[in-house]
């Protein structure tokens, strides 16, 4: 995949996944998210972009509602689940994070075995009735995290024993096995080398065949290589939403292209 | 770059001139500071250890002596005329005669041993008898009980020397220090002397300190630590069961659930502060509550182990969050992520990796709990003598009973200097039972820890 190809890149009239409407985030005093409406396709990446502390993270992390555990944190607005507002007082935050799972930042395994990790989510959400389901769904999930081959014969060794690449790509198997419907993926090569990298990327690939993903990156060249849609964000707001051909070789914003330029950010 | 290394004439002089080979006076100086911050802190070291050197020889140095006591090996014979006059062996009659009775029987047994070991002795038989403790009667009326059919026979015993003739063996007693002293005389250590020589009369060691019970002021030969150190136990059971729990329970409500807000901020500084309470006054609340309004035993372990607990809780607490916090949020978050809710990420993820430290924590307050001496004065655990050792669990609860370092500053201040070895042999159980605890903490710290 390289520039060349980016236009060609078909964009499907697809179903919206998710829908957000004014979403404005505060942190205290502080006015993290200003009025932020985006359309998050199904069966698709959509990469979030944008200088440190634009809000970008933020934002990610309020579409399955991980900013709860922040107290000071505040959301207005509605965001929409295939139609359903997740912050509706009636939906539990943990029901929700098992349809719209996340990978971090920095790779974060359990300090238990590559499948006890694998397996935690399936056992706590009771995804399996026996043992046999269970290996079924841990090596499923390992193959769609492109890491079964490396570790099928370690099970039982500890997850935190890998290394970067494959500590992440473990997190990703461990947030596929509860079969999200989306996943969240909060800059996830930034800890990683661009070999590692690179294997990441090839996976957040075929896992757009099943999942609509959302990836927040620092690099601008990882959006365009991994994205169908573009969303930039500065200062809070959304600068700009389309799909990544467009937004890379054809902004409309001036501040987009001087970030992808490289004058800001 | 050129211009800085080549330094052309007419150029600003270089800040850093002079050869590097050559220290300038600023680095000398520099290095003089760091040289004699160096000293000081070696200084600091060296004074501490030798602090504590002199501590643990003082320490081992006065109390091995209670773990050693002179005893006095008697061939004593159970007259019958004296023990059952009647002959029936009848168990209520032989307890009739009282301990007073068993003083001609004692003494016979000194004269027989003497006149048997060819020793010259203008000594009466009263004086003979001195020489033995005055808990011996006991002792032999004890055994008499036990065994009526030995009446009539003659016995070999292990008798407790006074605690004169103890400390004239270990030192502590000298020809000098006897002169104005009425329990003892120069004649009957000349006859100690001789018995000793005779190997009638030897320093073993003693097992009955480490379990036995305490004695009255009389008998300092037979006193124990051992029914004390039943009590603390008690205490340290109650005060586990409650405080971890309860200490616990409060930590990971605190820090994991609580919202930030006045209130809890307030509980927090409270809990700070308490753990700096100083321990007396948690012993006038224990009696207080406990005792004055609960109407609970004084003296008893139970309520020994509710003020030690209230004394423990902010010790504990305030570890157990310590090492709550220090689990990265990376795994929270990683629970949360997949669909845990907040309790089973608490449970399953953070408590375990918690486990360690919240078990260190707990082990150093029991230690600190165990050498607790100022509360237990105020409800009453000071000064009791506990003369059998509870035989059930409730018993061991409620029965009055002291501590290990309340029986400690019993006998360091009670009159007989023997008391005084005894309170430094106390000493060297309590602190081996200490430093035993605080291992087991490094050792589990140690252990368990986990790098993620």
């Amino acid at each position: 995949m390289n520039d060349m190809t980016l236009m060609e890149k078909t964009v499907e009239t697809q179903n919206i996944k998710i829908a957000a409407k004014d979403v404005n985030v505060y942190y205290g005093d502080s006015h993290a998210i200003k009025d932020v409406n985006v359309e998050i396709e199904d069966n698709t990446v959509t990469a979030f972009i944008g200088p440190s502390g634009c809000g970008k993270s933020t934002f990610l992390r309020c579409l399955n509602r991980m900013n709860d555990t922040i107290d000071i944190c505040r959301v207005k607005g509605d965001i929409l689940l295939d139609g359903e507002d997740i912050y509706d007082k009636r939906v539990d935050p943990v029901q929700l994070r098992a349809k719209v799972g996340m990978v971090f930042q920095k790779p974060n395994p359990f300090p238990k075995s590559i499948y006890d990790n694998v397996a935690y989510g399936p056992r706590i959400h009771g995804l399996a009735r026996n043992k046999a389901e269970l290996d079924e769904i841990v090596e499923k999930s390992l193959r769609r995290g492109a890491i079964w081959d490396e570790v099928k014969d370690r099970l039982d060794a500890p997850g935190t024993g890998l290394s970067g690449g494959q500590q992440q790509r473990l997190c990703i198997a461990r947030a596929v096995a509860t079969e999200p419907e989306v996943l969240l993926m909060d800059e996830p090569c930034s800890a990683l080398d661009p070999i590692a990298t690179a294997q990441v990327e090839e996976l957040i690939d075929e896992l757009r065949s099943q999942y609509s993903v959302v990836i927040v990156t620092h690099s601008m060249q990882q959006a365009a290589r991994v994205s169908q849609k573009t969303a930039f964000f500065h200062l809070g707001n959304l600068v700009e939403f389309g799909p990544t051909g467009q937004i890379f070789t054809n902004p409309e914003d001036p501040r987009t292209e001087s970030y992808i330029t490289g004058r800001i950010g | 770059m050129t211009d800085l290394s080549q330094n052309p004439a007419g150029a600003a002089p270089r800040k850093h001139g002079g050869s590097l080979l050559e220290k300038s006076p600023h680095t000398r100086k520099r290095n003089a500071a760091e040289t004699r911050f160096k000293a000081y802190g070696i200084a600091a070291i060296t004074a501490g250890l030798i602090m504590l050197l002199v501590l643990v020889t003082t320490i081992v140095g006065k109390g091995t002596g209670a773990f050693q006591q002179t005893f006095v090996t008697l061939n004593v014979e159970l007259l019958e005329a004296k023990l059952d006059k009647k002959g029936n062996r009848d168990l209520a009659d032989i307890k009739k005669v009282t301990t007073f009775g068993y003083a001609p029987i004692i003494k016979g047994a000194m004269e027989a041993a003497i006149e048997d070991l060819g020793i010259e002795t203008s000594l009466k038989s009263k004086e003979l008898a001195g020489i033995l403790s005055k808990d011996v009667a006991a002792q032999l009326r004890d055994y008499v009980i036990a065994n009526p059919d030995q009446i009539g026979q003659t016995v070999e015993f292990r008798f407790l020397a006074s605690s004169r003739v103890d400390g004239y063996l270990k030192g502590r007693v000298t020809r000098d220090s006897i002169v104005n002293d009425k329990n003892i005389s120069a004649e009957q250590l000349d006859l100690v002397d001789a018995l000793a020589a005779a190997g009638v009369l030897e320093k073993t060691f003693n097992l009955d300190f480490i379990f036995g019970a305490d004695a009255s002021d009389a008998r300092p030969e037979a006193a124990g630590i051992g029914v004390s150190m039943l009590g603390s136990l008690f205490m340290m059971l109650v005060v586990l069961a409650l405080a971890l729990p309860i200490g616990v329970a409060a930590s990971i409500y605190l820090e994991e659930f609580a919202p930030q807000n006045w209130l809890t901020d307030m509980i927090e500084v409270n809990i700070s502060n308490l753990a700096a309470v100083p321990s007396i006054v948690f012993g006038i609340l224990g009696l207080a509550v406990f005792i004055n309004y609960m109407h609970l035993p004084t003296s008893a372990p139970l309520v020994g182990g509710l003020v030690l607990t209230l004394m423990t809780l902010p010790t504990i607490i305030i570890s157990t969050r310590a090492s709550l916090k220090s689990v990265p949020p990376s795994i929270r978050d990683a629970a949360l992520g997949v669909g845990a809710s907040k309790m089973q990420a608490v449970f399953h993820h953070v408590l375990p990796l918690a486990a360690p430290g919240i078990l260190t924590g707990t082990i150093i307050g029991l230690a600190q709990a165990l050498g607790e001496t100022a509360p237990l004065l105020l409800i009453g655990m000071v000064g009791f003598i506990a003369s059998n050792a509870p035989e059930t669990l409730a018993d061991g609860l409620l029965a009055p009973n002291s501590a290990m370092p309340a029986q400690i500053y019993e006998w360091a201040k009670r009159a007989d200097p023997a008391f005084y070895e005894r309170a430094w042999g106390g000493i060297i159980i309590l602190l081996l039972f200490l430093v035993t605890m605080n291992t087991l903490a490094v050792i589990l710290r140690r252990r368990f820890e986990r790098r993620w």
